[in-house]
Formats: C-alpha cells, sequence, structure tokens
C-alpha cells in the first residue's frame, strides 16, 4: 500500500479517531434519549467494558497486521487504539464506581439531593462519602474476583498511558519501553478473564476475546520461535 | 547536500528460505485473526431492539388483594422489555423480541407424582373456580435488581388442592415448556429444560401464587405466559415461567441454577441481604428506574409473612 504519511496523518487518523468515538457518543446518545434498557446504568458499565475489550485485541492486532501486511503505516495507530483501550476501560471503571458503588453508598442520597437542589454539599459529607467510596471500592476490589480481574488489568494500561509519549520513550530508551509496553500482554489476557468470571452462563462472548487474544498472542509466540531458530548456530561436530 | 549511502545489505538481512516458506502459516494465521476479529465485533450487538409487549386482553373480575407492596410500580415497558428468560436468548432484550413466537393457547399442564390427580390438566381447568386477584409484589433478581410488579393471579395452593397430593409429596417441582422450534434458545447457555421446585409448605403459602396476568391483562409472553410463578421472597430465579409440568416429590428437587452452578445458586434462595452471592454482594440492590441503590430486606421484605417457613434453618448454609 502506498500511502503517503501526510495522508495517514490528516486524513486516516483523524478519521479513526473520531469513528473510535462512535461508541461513546452513540451510548450518550442512547442513554439520553431512553434508547437503552430498562436498566441504563448497567447498560453502560458493560458496554464500555466490551468496548474496552475490543480496543486492547485492536491494540494487539496492529503489530501482526503490520507485518502479514507489509504496511507499516498500521504502526501509527497503535497509540491510539491503545489509549482508547484506556479510555473506554477509564470510563468503565468510572462507570462501575458511580453506579455500583457511589449509588449505594448511606452517603449519596444526601449528595444527589443537595446537587440536585443546586446548592453546593457540605464539605463534610463529601468527606465522608469520599472516605466511604475509597473503603467500598477498596472492600470490592478484595473481596470479588473478577473486579480484583477487572482492575488489575486497568491498572496495567495506566504504566502504558502514561508513558505513550513521544518523550517517555526517549526517556525509558526504546528498549526498555518496548519491555514496559509489553505489559499489554497481561492487559489482553486478564480482560477477558475478567469477562469470562462475570457472566452467569454462556461463556460464548468472553470465549470470543479469549480466543482472539490467544490467536494475537501466539502468533508473537511463534514469531520469536521463529527468529530464535533463524539466529545462525555455530557448528558443533558430534563425534 | 549531503546523500546518505545507503547500507550495503549484509547476508543476515536476507529472506532466508525457511521464514519465506513460513509465509503460508502467516497467511493462515491473518485469516484466523480476521475471523476472530468479526467474531469479536460482531458478536454483541449495540442497539437495544428491546419493543414493550403489545397489550393484551383484559382480564374480568380481577380483585384487589390485601397482600401487596405499597410502592409505586415499575412500567410496563419495564417490565416487559427487561427478562431474564433464556430459552429466547440470554440478552435481557432477546425475549422482548423473540418471545412472541410462543404459543400459549391452547395450553395444558401435565401433572404428575405424589398425586391422585395425575394426567393433563387444560388451563381452563385450573383456572375453573378460582378469582383473579391483583397481587403487587417486590421482585428482586440474584443478579441485584429489581422491580415493583402487579401480577394477576390465584393462590398456587388451590390448584395443589386440585391435584391432591399424596402424604408422599413434601415437594413440588416445575418445568418451564421447551421447544427449540418456539424459542430461540442458544444449547450452550443452560440445559433445558428449566426446573425449579418449592417445599410443600412454600408452596402452600397465602403469598405464592400463580400468575396469569400483569397490569390487569393477560400476561404477555416474555413474562412467562400463560402460567408462571411468582414467590415474592424469592430470588427471580425460582419464579419459573410458562410452566408445562408440575410434579409432587419426596425428595428436593435440582433446579436449574443449582444444578448449573450450586457454589452459587442453592434451592431455596431467599432472598437474604448478609448471604452474598460468591461473585457479587446482595446487600443492596437497583431498583429499576432509580439511580440510588436500595438496601436490600431480609426474604425481600416478606419477613413478617414467610420467616416462620425457616425456623432453625440455617439460612447461611442453606442459600
Amino acid at each position: 500500500m502506498k500511502l503517503s504519511d501526510r495522508t495517514v496523518r490528516f486524513a486516516f487518523k483523524p478519521i479513526v479517531f473520531v469513528a473510535s468515538l462512535m461508541p461513546l457518543v452513540y451510548l450518550v446518545w442512547a442513554a439520553l434519549t431512553g434508547n437503552l434498557s430498562a436498566n441504563p446504568l448497567s447498560d453502560l458499565t458493560n458496554e464500555t467494558g466490551v468496548w474496552t475489550l475490543r480496543f486492547v485485541c485492536i491494540t494487539l492486532a496492529l503489530t501482526p497486521l503490520r507485518k502479514f501486511t507489509g504496511w507499516n503505516g498500521f504502526i501509527k495507530f497503535r497509540r491510539m487504539a491503545g489509549l482508547y483501550a484506556f479510555f473506554y476501560g477509564t470510563l468503565h471503571l468510572l462507570t462501575y464506581a458511580i453506579a455500583d458503588r457511589f449509588a449505594g453508598l448511606e452517603q449519596a442520597s444526601g449528595l444527589v439531593e443537595a446537587i440536585a437542589m443546586g446548592r453546593l454539599p457540605a464539605a463534610v459529607l463529601v468527606a465522608s462519602t469520599a472516605r466511604a467510596m475509597a473503603t467500598s471500592i477498596g472492600e470490592d476490589i478484595y473481596k470479588r474476583p473478577f473486579i480484583t480481574l477487572g482492575f488489575v488489568a486497568w491498572l496495567t494500561m495506566l504504566p502504558l498511558a502514561i508513558t505513550s509519549t513521544a518523550g517517555w520513550i526517549r526517556r525509558l530508551g526504546g528498549k526498555r519501553w518496548n519491555r514496559l509496553h509489553r505489559l499489554v500482554y497481561v492487559t489482553g489476557i486478564l480482560g477477558p478473564l475478567h469477562y469470562w468470571w462475570l457472566v452467569k452462563a454462556d461463556v460464548s462472548r468472553p470465549m470470543a476475546y479469549a480466543a482472539a487474544v490467544a490467536v494475537l498472542l501466539g502468533v508473537r509466540v511463534y514469531w520469536s520461535r521463529a527468529r530464535r531458530a533463524a539466529v545462525p548456530v555455530r557448528l558443533t561436530i558430534h563425534a | 547536500m549531503l546523500i546518505k549511502r545507503a547500507a550495503d545489505l549484509r547476508s543476515s538481512d536476507i529472506t532466508d528460505r525457511k521464514a519465506y516458506l513460513n509465509r503460508r502459516e502467516f497467511l493462515a494465521a491473518a485469516a484466523a485473526t480476521a475471523a476472530v476479529a468479526t467474531g469479536v465485533l460482531g458478536t454483541e450487538a449495540l442497539v437495544y431492539a428491546a419493543t414493550p409487549a403489545p397489550h393484551g386482553r383484559k382480564l374480568e373480575n380481577v380483585k384487589k388483594s390485601p397482600f401487596g407492596a405499597d410502592e409505586k410500580l415499575n412500567k410496563w415497558e419495564e417490565i416487559t422489555t427487561y427478562n431474564n428468560f433464556y430459552e429466547f436468548g440470554i440478552d435481557k432484550d432477546s425475549p422482548s423480541m423473540f418471545a412472541r413466537n410462543l404459543k400459549t393457547e391452547p395450553w395444558t399442564v401435565g401433572i404428575d407424582g405424589e398425586c391422585a390427580k395425575r394426567g393433563n390438566m387444560p388451563l381452563e381447568d385450573i383456572l375453573k373456580g378460582e378469582t383473579l386477584e391483583e397481587r403487587i409484589y417486590r421482585h428482586r433478581c440474584v443478579e441485584a435488581w429489581s422491580m415493583v410488579i402487579p401480577w394477576v393471579g390465584f393462590p398456587l395452593a388451590n390448584l395443589i388442592k386440585k391435584c391432591e397430593p399424596t402424604s408422599k409429596a413434601r415437594y413440588v417441582e416445575f418445568t418451564t415448556f421447551f421447544d427449540t422450534k418456539q424459542m430461540s434458545a442458544r444449547t450452550s447457555a443452560i440445559r433445558y429444560p428449566y426446573v425449579e421446585g418449592l417445599r410443600l409448605d412454600e408452596a402452600m403459602h397465602p403469598l405464592t401464587i400463580m400468575a396469569v396476568g400483569l397490569y390487569g391483562e393477560v400476561i404477555p409472553n416474555q413474562d412467562g405466559a400463560p402460567m408462571r410463578l411468582v414467590v415474592p421472597w424469592k430470588y427471580g430465579f425460582k419464579h419459573i415461567k410458562s410452566i408445562s409440568k408440575i410434579r409432587f416429590v419426596e425428595k428436593q428437587p435440582l433446579n436449574t441454577w443449582q444444578d448449573q452452578a450450586s457454589s452459587e445458586y442453592g434451592f431455596y434462595a431467599n432472598v437474604n441481604p448478609s448471604v452474598n452471592h460468591p461473585r457479587w454482594s446482595q446487600a443492596t440492590e437497583r431498583r429499576i428506574g432509580e439511580f440510588l441503590r436500595r438496601k436490600t430486606l431480609m426474604f425481600n421484605g416478606y419477613g413478617d409473612q414467610v420467616a416462620n417457613l425457616y425456623t432453625g434453618m440455617d439460612l447461611k448454609r442453606n442459600f
């Protein structure tokens, strides 16, 4: 494929950027117009989770795609895809924190009431709510294994998002940066497991993501073995 | 102008024969990746296609009942688009899309086991002589959401008396109708047909009803037409829908979800905020339509009426 850097940078990238925002645009629109189910908060949590998994898969697919097609341009979208995975993952974490944790707190009603009436909630209330939130989320991460997995999966993306800039690549050096960013393989494994653990029955959906990640990581294992095999070995003469 | 001289190709830069031959495998892997990617992106539809059930026939002579929750009712749209009825698919909106294919007339219920009146009982015979009552109950799903639903039905005790159970009958086992032609179930989800059970005294309790209506109309298919169980102090999965078989048995029946995952779902399934599901807390619930979560009540708030059924029982073990 012959595409100039300019085309990629000024046409392709903005298009992909906007397209990647569409799931969020749709969800916000659907939530505001009553086009989600009777339990919209649960839909928002589920959908942001699913889109996180999709972007993790897309991120992991770009390097193999580049090798298969020979078009190096794919690599220019890797950072964006990875950051979108982090973006949707963070939205997922936030919807969980608000809809599942905050909404279940004793203090929540007071806070919501104050905001609904248009006055600032008392600082004491805000502080006690924040404390209760931290405890509530902490306990949940500790007690429920699938939450633990999900939270760890999000944590693995955090340093990658922070160090995604050119400055950080320079600071860390290409080799170390590359090694650090292999953490995304862990994200790829934990994400589908988190989903798998959550479903009540019929694991076909989490299985689809697990299978995708398995193929994408499997390809890498295959390459690294092929690379090792290709390294010329000193001849040894067997007596 | 300085023109950099291209580095000479080293022998190691030449694609070796092995890697070249591997390209074919690479392409196979690429095809697999593409297939998997399509699968991943296509398995879950983002669009919610739920449509509320069309309104059914009005039920005649429905009497108001003293049993009921004095709470704001959930809407018809909510009750008929947010359902767990796996025979029609595992998404909450699947039943609203596919349940219309279920043929509920004529309907017979097979009566079997430890009772005198074994055989097929047409629904008309079951309803003969029954005064339908409106029962407004809280409905608490094991997934930690809840609704307030105006059912129309009759006490299950009346139907049980009609069947004349013998002294050996200690439990009642219910089975949901199952027909792959009318139901779009994915066979991999859970084992069908769906089975539930109650202890005989739970089944005879005045709060336990067979519901045949909703909001004064014939019950929509997605909510378990033509007849479904309602046991308001138990989690929703006990409320078996579209019942086609009732069997009186001596031993405790193995209900579907217990069979599916016995560490997560028990036989009793009484609503109990102090016994968590292994994967989520049962302390609070989201009432559909509300943002703030409510505290879940012991026996879903029906403790005064039903707690005596379980005196002396360890409800942590018998969850």
